[in-house]
């Protein structure tokens, strides 16, 4: 018989607020990101110096990953094999429309290796991987807007063919001054059953 | 479990616009990087393997007559329309659409380009190829740095086995922009010549420019005379630097061992691997490692980009389409730039274009973000 699988546990960030498995972890009243996403990583003890040299996506998909696997409890000693499936509709364009600007202008070109690197959605993934040493599956998707099927079929699909234990999944989009980040964990053990429905119900659970 | 096949294709690139014609260029030992010196696609002159403008637009007036489109909109709609064809599958319900892109239209962003800049979203990249060839599904876009050409192919295969879809046509694409010629300008990683992969006097990438599309089925009645197989594929990280390979080739020795898993064989049957070989120190080098790892030293082995440059997003597809052609014609292609080993373990590296019987191969990416993807493919019998 077919294992069936489970969301274990959901992150969601947007409007200066943060709240994991629905419930209120942070919020706070600056609006404008970088300062909202450096003192939520603060008072969250991120504890991790390379995050504040990550792009807006980066540290956006990265806080909430974070969260989500340190509330997993995961053994330290043992690997553990969790794949990370990404999606967003902007791709990495916050990050590409500041590099363009770097190179626009012949007489003041200033390309930088440290912003370029940024300007591709999977580096968001390199950082998640690197923090929690997950030498896992890994994929990033663009979709017009969030969309349950895709996650849900290649969640599905990775554990299904053993590809993976579990699957982080979901979506962290920034564009301009808005931003969202919605991750859920997906595994056998868990309440939430693993379905598109139910991932919608829990996407829209913090919509305004 | 379903078996899945890529069949029907078309290379559009630097070294021509089918892949019959392509493959006998690489025969030939023509390779497409040359000295590029146009202003208004870099400050300064640089090698890569740009495709005809001229040549492009003549050919795309025949396919469409509007102007509506962007160059790399016209190289994939130029690429894809031919496989379509070629393919005779009805575009219903059943059949899916995969891009495989790292920039897009990122050309957009210019200021004298006169397309809106809201064109430099995928989403509307996928939305354009969608409704041009009337697809019923929505265009899944992937976008994993270097590695997403071949990830597209691994992806797909997970679609058709989940039952999803009947079918899938998956287009892959990069432009040289002046975005990704800057970018990696500033990490120094361009050569100053044409590259070397695995050579003990690479200096560097050359970028490339192609747009490369295939049909992945499980229907073994829509097969082209040489299709493959799709064996077994893994795709993990490095889990250790964002712009930098791993120093043990972690990530790539992990995917190339979870494709084997899957496809139930060892190293020794592989006749021949396709590898990624950018020509940079790092890369070549983390590659040679993952692969002494593997018992893979005597396998026959070759990088594409000697002739068509770096194609980001394209390259994976790219360079599986070419290892079906060597299987199809038992022609091992010969690695151009190549002299002197220059990485640390020894790897057979082919120096001449032989023919040799050939039935399986394995095609290998890496890229920024710790990506990798490791795919097997053998000759349908």
């Amino acid at each position: 018989m077919d294992k069936t699988y489970h969301i274990s546990s959901y992150c969601q960030i947007k409007n200066s607020s943060i709240s994991l498995d629905g419930k209120l972890l942070f919020s706070s009243p600056i609006q404008e990101f970088q300062p909202f996403i450096k003192s939520a990583a603060q008072h969250l003890n991120t504890n991790y110096s390379k995050f504040y040299k990550m792009d807006n996506l980066s540290k956006l998909a990265f806080l909430a990953a974070d969260i989500l696997l340190k509330n997993a409890e995961l053994d330290s000693n043992t690997e553990h094999n969790i794949a990370i499936v990404l999606s967003n509709k902007a791709s990495s364009l916050d990050t590409d429309r500041t590099y363009q600007t770097s190179i626009s202008d012949p007489d003041n070109f200033f390309p930088s290796p440290s912003v370029f690197v940024y300007t591709l959605p999977n580096i968001c993934i390199g950082e998640i991987s690197i923090k929690h040493q997950l030498h896992s599956e890994n994929c990033f998707f663009i979709f017009d807007s969030f969309n349950a099927d895709h996650l849900w079929i290649n969640a599905q699909s990775l554990l299904r063919q053993q590809k993976a234990e579990k699957v982080l999944c979901g979506w962290v989009d920034f564009d301009d001054k808005n931003y969202e980040a919605f991750l859920y964990l997906v595994e056998e053990n868990g309440i939430i059953a693993h379905n598109p429905n139910e991932i919608k119900r829990l996407f829209k659970t913090w919509q305004t | 479990m379903t078996k899945c096949y890529l069949s029907y294709h078309n290379i559009t690139s630097s070294l021509g616009f089918d892949t019959h014609n392509v493959f006998n260029q690489l025969k030939n030992k023509k390779s497409g990087i040359q000295l590029v010196e146009d202003s208004t696609r870099f400050y300064k002159p640089f090698y890569g393997a740009v495709i005809p403008t001229e040549t492009l637009e003549a050919k795309f007036r025949i396919l469409e007559s509007k102007n509506e489109f962007t160059r790399l909109e016209k190289m994939l709609m130029l690429s894809l329309s031919k496989t379509i064809k070629a393919s005779g599958i009805d575009i219903n319900t059943r059949v899916g659409l995969i891009i495989s892109t790292t920039k897009g239209n990122i050309d957009v962003l210019e200021d004298q380009n006169h397309f809106p800049k809201e064109r430099a979203y995928l989403g509307q990249l996928g939305q354009i190829i969608k409704d041009y060839f009337r697809f019923k599904n929505d265009a899944l876009v992937i976008s994993n740095a270097c590695v997403s050409g071949i990830l597209s192919v691994a992806i797909a295969k997970r679609y058709l086995q989940e039952g999803i879809y009947d079918h899938i046509f998956i287009i892959a694409g990069d432009l040289i922009s002046d975005f990704v010629l800057s970018g990696f300008n500033s990490f120094h990683a361009m050569s100053d010549a044409p590259c070397q992969p695995y050579d003990q006097d690479r200096t560097g990438i050359n970028l490339g420019e192609a747009a490369v599309s295939v049909l992945v089925t499980s229907d073994k009645n829509h097969l082209s005379d040489d299709a493959v197989e799709i064996l077994g594929e893994g795709s993990c990280n490095d889990a250790n630097h964002i712009s930098g390979p791993s120093r043990t080739g972690e990530g790539l020795f992990r995917s190339i061992k979870s494709a084997f898993k899957e496809a139930h064989i060892t190293p020794n049957e592989i006749d021949y691997l396709s590898a990624h070989g950018t020509a940079t120190l790092f890369n070549d080098e983390m590659e040679a490692i993952a692969f002494d790892r593997l018992g893979l030293n005597q396998t026959p082995l070759n990088s594409l980009k000697g002739y068509f440059g770096h194609t980001l997003g394209a390259s994976g597809l790219l360079e599986t389409v070419i290892g079906m052609q060597s299987l199809h014609q038992n022609t091992l292609i010969a690695s151009a730039g190549f002299k002197t080993l220059g990485v640390s373990k020894p790897l057979q590296i082919i120096t001449e274009t032989t023919p040799q019987k050939l039935q399986t191969f394995l095609k290998t990416a890496s890229g920024f973000g710790g990506c990798n993807t490791a795919v097997l493919f053998r000759k349908v019998s």
